[in-house]
Protein backbone atom coordinates (compact mmCIF):
# COMPACT_ATOMS: atom_id res chain seq x y z
CA UNK A 1 0.00 0.00 0.00
CA UNK A 2 1.64 3.32 -0.81
CA UNK A 3 -0.62 6.73 0.02
CA UNK A 4 0.55 10.16 0.53
CA UNK A 5 -0.75 13.01 2.11
CA UNK A 6 -0.18 16.58 2.44
CA UNK A 7 -1.80 19.22 5.63
CA UNK A 8 -1.42 22.38 5.81
CA UNK A 9 -2.14 24.68 8.38
CA UNK A 10 -2.04 27.90 10.44
CA UNK A 11 -0.08 28.00 13.65
CA UNK A 12 -3.17 28.20 16.10
CA UNK A 13 -3.34 25.98 18.98
CA UNK A 14 -6.74 24.91 17.57
CA UNK A 15 -5.26 23.23 14.86
CA UNK A 16 -2.78 20.83 17.24
CA UNK A 17 -5.75 18.15 17.63
CA UNK A 18 -6.89 18.59 13.82
CA UNK A 19 -3.21 17.94 12.75
CA UNK A 20 -2.49 14.69 15.15
CA UNK A 21 -6.01 13.33 14.41
CA UNK A 22 -5.41 13.52 10.64
CA UNK A 23 -2.21 12.18 10.54
CA UNK A 24 -3.71 8.97 12.88
CA UNK A 25 -6.73 8.96 10.07
CA UNK A 26 -4.09 8.01 7.50
CA UNK A 27 -3.32 5.15 8.69
CA UNK A 28 -6.62 3.96 8.75
CA UNK A 29 -6.34 1.72 5.46
CA UNK A 30 -3.52 -0.32 6.63
CA UNK A 31 -5.17 -1.22 10.25
CA UNK A 32 -2.67 0.22 12.61
CA UNK A 33 -2.70 -1.18 16.31
CA UNK A 34 -4.44 1.03 18.83
CA UNK A 35 -1.00 1.13 20.60
CA UNK A 36 0.29 2.54 16.89
CA UNK A 37 -2.11 5.38 16.43
CA UNK A 38 -2.23 6.68 19.89
CA UNK A 39 1.51 6.71 20.03
CA UNK A 40 1.52 8.56 16.41
CA UNK A 41 -0.89 10.92 17.60
CA UNK A 42 1.09 11.87 21.15
CA UNK A 43 4.44 12.08 18.56
CA UNK A 44 2.67 14.59 15.76
CA UNK A 45 0.91 16.37 18.51
CA UNK A 46 4.54 17.30 19.86
CA UNK A 47 6.03 17.98 16.91
CA UNK A 48 3.06 20.62 15.72
CA UNK A 49 3.29 21.62 19.32
CA UNK A 50 6.70 22.44 18.93
CA UNK A 51 6.35 24.70 15.66
CA UNK A 52 3.69 26.58 17.30
CA UNK A 53 4.90 27.50 20.19
CA UNK A 54 8.67 27.46 19.64
CA UNK A 55 8.75 28.09 15.96
CA UNK A 56 6.27 30.52 15.38
CA UNK A 57 6.42 31.95 19.46
CA UNK A 58 2.73 31.63 19.46
CA UNK A 59 2.78 33.97 16.77
CA UNK A 60 1.55 33.90 12.99
CA UNK A 61 2.92 30.98 10.55
CA UNK A 62 2.24 28.53 9.17
CA UNK A 63 3.01 24.34 9.78
CA UNK A 64 2.78 22.40 6.61
CA UNK A 65 2.58 18.02 7.33
CA UNK A 66 2.95 15.29 5.13
CA UNK A 67 2.67 12.23 5.13
CA UNK A 68 4.00 9.09 3.06
CA UNK A 69 3.01 5.26 3.52
CA UNK A 70 4.92 2.97 1.53
CA UNK A 71 3.88 -1.10 3.00
CA UNK A 72 3.77 -0.63 6.66
CA UNK A 73 6.60 2.03 6.69
CA UNK A 74 5.23 5.68 7.74
CA UNK A 75 6.88 8.94 7.17
CA UNK A 76 5.76 12.30 8.49
CA UNK A 77 7.23 15.50 8.67
CA UNK A 78 5.75 18.48 10.37
CA UNK A 79 7.33 21.75 8.78
CA UNK A 80 7.90 25.43 10.01
CA UNK A 81 9.11 28.57 8.61
CA UNK A 82 9.41 30.12 11.86
CA UNK A 83 12.52 31.12 14.11
CA UNK A 84 14.92 27.36 14.32
CA UNK A 85 16.41 26.09 16.45
CA UNK A 86 20.36 27.24 17.79
CA UNK A 87 21.40 23.68 19.67
CA UNK A 88 19.68 21.14 18.18
CA UNK A 89 21.35 18.87 20.67
CA UNK A 90 20.50 20.86 23.61
CA UNK A 91 16.71 21.29 22.39
CA UNK A 92 16.97 17.44 22.38
CA UNK A 93 18.11 16.80 25.84
CA UNK A 94 15.38 15.35 27.88
CA UNK A 95 13.45 17.69 30.17
CA UNK A 96 15.20 21.06 28.30
CA UNK A 97 12.84 23.34 27.66
CA UNK A 98 13.31 26.55 25.56
CA UNK A 99 10.76 28.60 27.27
CA UNK A 100 11.39 27.71 31.30
CA UNK A 101 8.86 30.61 32.00
CA UNK A 102 6.00 28.85 30.85
CA UNK A 103 4.57 25.43 31.77
CA UNK A 104 6.79 23.67 29.35
CA UNK A 105 7.17 20.06 30.71
CA UNK A 106 10.91 19.79 28.19
CA UNK A 107 9.66 15.73 27.37
CA UNK A 108 8.46 16.70 23.52
CA UNK A 109 11.68 15.01 21.88
CA UNK A 110 11.56 12.38 24.32
CA UNK A 111 8.60 11.50 23.70
CA UNK A 112 8.73 11.68 19.52
CA UNK A 113 11.72 9.53 19.94
CA UNK A 114 9.84 6.75 22.23
CA UNK A 115 7.21 6.91 19.96
CA UNK A 116 8.42 6.44 16.98
CA UNK A 117 11.24 4.46 15.04
CA UNK A 118 13.39 7.50 13.56
CA UNK A 119 13.57 10.89 14.18
CA UNK A 120 15.34 13.77 12.42
CA UNK A 121 16.04 17.14 12.98
CA UNK A 122 16.75 19.88 10.95
CA UNK A 123 16.53 23.39 11.55
CA UNK A 124 18.54 26.63 10.78
CA UNK A 125 18.42 29.86 12.78
CA UNK A 126 15.64 32.36 11.00
CA UNK A 127 15.24 30.04 8.54
CA UNK A 128 12.77 27.01 10.31
CA UNK A 129 12.88 23.48 11.70
CA UNK A 130 11.41 20.45 9.67
CA UNK A 131 10.70 17.10 11.84
CA UNK A 132 10.95 13.72 10.19
CA UNK A 133 9.48 10.96 11.88
CA UNK A 134 9.52 7.42 10.41
CA UNK A 135 7.30 4.79 11.90
CA UNK A 136 7.30 0.75 11.46
CA UNK A 137 4.25 -0.92 11.61
CA UNK A 138 3.27 -3.86 12.89
CA UNK A 139 2.55 -6.83 10.44
CA UNK A 140 -1.02 -7.45 10.14
CA UNK A 141 -1.90 -10.62 12.81
CA UNK A 142 -4.27 -11.61 9.90
CA UNK B 1 -14.81 20.31 32.59
CA UNK B 2 -16.47 20.74 35.82
CA UNK B 3 -14.80 21.53 39.23
CA UNK B 4 -16.11 20.83 42.52
CA UNK B 5 -15.51 21.66 46.53
CA UNK B 6 -14.93 18.68 48.64
CA UNK B 7 -14.36 20.58 51.96
CA UNK B 8 -13.45 17.99 54.21
CA UNK B 9 -10.35 17.25 52.50
CA UNK B 10 -9.70 20.95 51.46
CA UNK B 11 -9.79 19.70 47.91
CA UNK B 12 -10.83 20.95 44.46
CA UNK B 13 -12.10 17.52 42.63
CA UNK B 14 -11.47 18.80 38.78
CA UNK B 15 -13.08 16.65 36.09
CA UNK B 16 -11.51 17.16 33.01
CA UNK B 17 -12.73 15.83 29.51
CA UNK B 18 -11.66 15.03 25.98
CA UNK B 19 -7.92 15.86 24.87
CA UNK B 20 -5.32 17.75 26.98
CA UNK B 21 -2.94 19.60 24.89
CA UNK B 22 -1.14 23.17 24.05
CA UNK B 23 -4.89 24.35 23.68
CA UNK B 24 -6.81 22.69 26.31
CA UNK B 25 -4.31 22.49 29.29
CA UNK B 26 -4.28 26.41 29.73
CA UNK B 27 -8.02 26.29 30.54
CA UNK B 28 -7.61 24.05 33.06
CA UNK B 29 -4.57 25.49 34.49
CA UNK B 30 -6.46 28.84 34.54
CA UNK B 31 -9.97 27.86 35.95
CA UNK B 32 -7.87 25.71 38.48
CA UNK B 33 -5.31 28.41 39.50
CA UNK B 34 -8.72 30.21 40.26
CA UNK B 35 -10.29 28.01 42.21
CA UNK B 36 -7.52 27.12 44.91
CA UNK B 37 -7.24 30.70 45.55
CA UNK B 38 -11.23 31.05 45.64
CA UNK B 39 -11.68 27.82 48.02
CA UNK B 40 -8.83 28.03 49.86
CA UNK B 41 -8.18 24.29 49.02
CA UNK B 42 -4.68 22.81 49.17
CA UNK B 43 -5.32 19.46 47.82
CA UNK B 44 -6.60 19.11 43.78
CA UNK B 45 -7.88 15.65 42.50
CA UNK B 46 -8.22 15.41 39.04
CA UNK B 47 -10.99 12.98 37.45
CA UNK B 48 -9.25 11.64 34.35
CA UNK B 49 -12.06 9.18 33.21
CA UNK B 50 -13.78 11.30 30.25
CA UNK B 51 -10.06 12.10 29.22
CA UNK B 52 -8.65 10.34 25.67
CA UNK B 53 -5.89 11.78 25.32
CA UNK B 54 -3.07 13.69 26.84
CA UNK B 55 0.21 14.98 25.18
CA UNK B 56 3.26 16.75 27.55
CA UNK B 57 1.37 19.66 27.48
CA UNK B 58 -0.95 17.98 29.83
CA UNK B 59 2.43 16.79 32.03
CA UNK B 60 3.19 20.52 32.48
CA UNK B 61 0.19 21.53 33.54
CA UNK B 62 -0.28 18.79 36.10
CA UNK B 63 3.65 19.90 36.98
CA UNK B 64 2.45 23.13 37.04
CA UNK B 65 -0.79 22.41 39.61
CA UNK B 66 1.87 20.34 41.64
CA UNK B 67 4.20 23.20 42.12
CA UNK B 68 1.15 25.84 43.32
CA UNK B 69 -0.12 22.96 46.17
CA UNK B 70 3.19 22.03 47.08
CA UNK B 71 3.72 25.95 48.53
CA UNK B 72 0.59 25.34 50.18
CA UNK B 73 1.59 21.79 51.76
CA UNK B 74 -0.92 19.51 49.74
CA UNK B 75 -1.14 17.01 47.30
CA UNK B 76 -2.22 15.99 43.75
CA UNK B 77 -4.06 12.95 42.95
CA UNK B 78 -4.79 11.81 38.94
CA UNK B 79 -7.17 8.81 39.12
CA UNK B 80 -8.80 6.99 36.67
CA UNK B 81 -6.16 6.92 33.69
CA UNK B 82 -5.53 5.16 30.59
CA UNK B 83 -3.32 3.86 29.59
CA UNK B 84 -1.66 5.79 26.89
CA UNK B 85 -1.93 8.92 29.82
CA UNK B 86 -0.47 6.86 32.66
CA UNK B 87 2.54 5.65 29.84
CA UNK B 88 3.37 9.48 29.58
CA UNK B 89 2.95 10.02 33.45
CA UNK B 90 5.42 7.09 34.25
CA UNK B 91 8.11 8.64 31.70
CA UNK B 92 8.02 11.84 33.08
CA UNK B 93 9.07 11.39 36.69
CA UNK B 94 5.57 12.61 37.81
CA UNK B 95 4.88 9.48 39.61
CA UNK B 96 7.11 10.45 42.26
CA UNK B 97 5.35 13.30 43.07
CA UNK B 98 1.55 12.82 42.73
CA UNK B 99 -1.04 10.11 43.33
CA UNK B 100 -2.43 8.12 40.47
CA UNK B 101 -4.48 6.00 41.48
CA UNK B 102 -7.88 4.25 40.40
CA UNK B 103 -10.70 5.63 42.53
CA UNK B 104 -10.80 9.04 43.76
CA UNK B 105 -11.05 6.99 46.97
CA UNK B 106 -7.75 5.18 47.07
CA UNK B 107 -6.35 8.56 45.71
CA UNK B 108 -7.58 10.06 49.47
CA UNK B 109 -6.77 7.32 51.60
CA UNK B 110 -3.15 7.20 49.81
CA UNK B 111 -3.27 10.74 50.71
CA UNK B 112 -4.31 10.64 54.44
CA UNK B 113 -1.97 8.12 54.99
CA UNK B 114 1.30 9.82 54.19
CA UNK B 115 0.26 13.02 55.94
CA UNK B 116 -2.18 12.02 58.31
CA UNK B 117 -5.55 12.69 58.42
CA UNK B 118 -7.17 16.06 58.56
CA UNK B 119 -10.07 17.05 60.27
Amino acid sequence: MKNTMLLKIPSKSENERFARTVCAAFLLEVDPTIEEMSEIKTAVSEAVTNAIIHGYNSGEGEVVITGELSDRTVTYTIKDSGCGIPDIEKAREPLYTGKPETERSGMGFSIMEAFMDELVVESEPGKGTTITMIKRLSENAE
Amino acid sequence: MEITLIPKQRMILVRATGEIDHHSSEAIRRLTEKEIRRSGAVNVAFDFGRVSFMDSSGIGMLLGRYKTVKALGGSIIVYDVSQQVKRLIEMSGLMELIIVSDTLQKGINEMNRTKGVRI
